[in-house]
């Protein structure tokens, strides 16, 4: 019998992979490990739903009919270690898990303060469930909140902190919040809107020091100190000022690393040489991958439809690989092209992309009143690569057509 | 099959609009309008609509 096809991560990229896996007719053994207790649940309502109800991991945990005997559940359990030569994954308790085919779903982890104190009493991050209702349980009317970063998950904390009656101030080194993926003038839109319901911003600034105090639980956080010399007092501070790729586990192994976890199209790891590596793949956020719709430049995509997609690439290239040899060489020559999608919820604004707009070098009002729905377009050297909204998810959705590979994209 | 929109979930995202076209539309005041009925050669097309709804929201009733 075959060694079990593992995957490292049991989130939702690893969760989608096996079930592609099965559905495209792989019926051998599937170990899925995981360093978090939980089976695989949804993200998006963290920073929304989690932390402004009394939601669980059962209400947000996927369902899912991956129960069957030769799907093994390893949760709870840290991977420390590939050895691609020997074929094997070896887990924090020292157990050593064999494959036959290897897939890296371990996801990012969120980054903190390089200072004193960013773990004291009071300090928050937001990437897991745990981390989702720890902050809640301090969410409370009247409570000082003070957010460190200001792209999706600091603007969607505050628009719920907010909304359960925290007064939240915002410290970000960038001009204005979100400017990364949405550009100076939509980014500034939006700050003013997050201002007129009450939000406070302190940009181009970074934290210089975390201030505490003496509790009976250890140093507890009471404010920050920024490079502009202010001082903001806050009973709550959220770092979310970005993450780390999981993929210090690979360090010993060939997989070039260097950023995320390198893959072809096929979403087969490449090595340090520049080599693919057959039997290992990558799949979500941690895999960089070329994308033939913008370009032939492998990127790392940390939007929420791109662990699905490239879990069924996966799925169909690696069961290929297993069944048909023939189907296999066919398989991975075809066309991978997935459209990146995203959307906020930030107050009653719904925003909504598709594409790649970090690549633009130019946003463009297009449609709409630019104070209230509206629509952007992102280009690059005059070719639309990405498109926003606020509201106007009809208007947004008719130029989700223009990122492929086979139409020409819409001219500037 | 049988199919099942969570309308207090739904946030007309519209994500399964792509997913499933014959099944799932916005309509012009931007929510969503769904059959809730469809031949089993959808079948497919629904749950990789039901895969990528960001809330979850969308269940096959068989």
């Amino acid at each position: 019998m075959n060694d079990p096809v593992v995957i490292v991560g049991a989130s939702m990229g690893g969760l989608r992979t096996a079930e592609a896996l099965r559905r495209n007719g792989y019926l051998g053994q599937i170990d899925i490990i995981g360093d978090e207790v939980h089976q695989p649940y949804n993200r998006p309502p963290l920073s929304k739903d989690v932390l402004a109800s009394s939601v669980s991991h059962e209400a947000v945990k996927f369902p899912h009919a991956l129960t069957e005997s030769n799907t093994n559940w390893i949760l709870g359990t840290k991977v420390v270690r590939a050895d691609l030569e020997s074929k094997k994954v070896i887990d924090a308790f020292g157990n050593e898990h064999p494959y036959s085919a290897l897939v890296i779903a371990t996801g990012l982890r969120a980054r903190k303060l390089s200072l004193p104190n960013s773990d004291a009493l009071g300090t928050h991050v937001l990437r897991n469930l745990d981390d989702a209702l720890a902050l809640r349980a301090e969410l409370v009317p009247g409570a000082k909140v003070v957010i460190i970063g200001a792209g999706f998950i600091g603007c969607e904390v505050t628009s719920t902190a907010v909304g359960l009656g925290c007064e939240v101030s915002i410290v970000a080194a960038d001009a204005h919040p979100m400017v990364a993926a949405l550009g100076t003038e939509f980014a500034a839109q939006l700050q003013a809107r997050h201002e007129l319901r009450g939000v406070t911003y302190f940009l181009k600034n970074c934290v210089t020091e975390i201030v505490t105090e003496v509790s009976a639980q250890g140093p507890k956080v009471t404010g920050v100190k920024l490079t502009s010399g202010e001082t903001i007092s806050c009973d709550v501070l959220v770092q979310a000022i970005g993450s780390h790729t999981n993929t210090e586990w690979l360090q010993d192994s060939r997989v070039d690393i260097s950023d995320g976890v390198l893959a072809d199209g096929a979403m087969r790891a490449i090595d340090t040489s520049g080599n693919v590596i057959p039997d290992v793949f990558a799949v979500g956020d941690v895999a960089r991958f070329p994308n033939p719709i913008f370009d032939d430049t492998p990127r790392r995509i940390e939007h929420w439809n791109i662990p699905l997609e490239t879990a069924k690439r996966v799925g169909q290239v690696l069961a290929a690989k297993f069944i048909d040899d023939q189907k296999y060489r066919d398989v991975v020559e075809e066309e991978f092209a997935p459209i990146p999608s995203f959307w906020s919820d930030q107050f009653e604004m719904k925003i909504l992309a598709f594409g790649n707009l970090g690549l633009a070098d130019e946003a463009k009002f297009i449609y709409g009143d630019p104070a209230d729905e509206c629509v952007w377009g992102y280009y690059r050297k005059g070719v639309m690569v990405g498109v926003c909204g606020i509201g106007m998810r009809s208007v947004v959705q008719s130029y989700r057509m223009n990122f492929t590979t086979q139409t020409k994209p819409i001219q500037n | 099959m049988k199919i099942k929109v969570d309308m207090d979930k739904c946030q007309h995202y519209g994500q399964c609009v792509f997913e499933a076209p014959e099944i799932f539309t916005l309509n012009s005041a931007d929510k969503l309008e769904y059959l809730a009925e469809a031949d089993d050669s959808e079948r497919a097309n629904v749950e990789s609509a039901r895969d990528v709804c960001p809330m979850q929201a969308i269940f096959i009733v068989d």
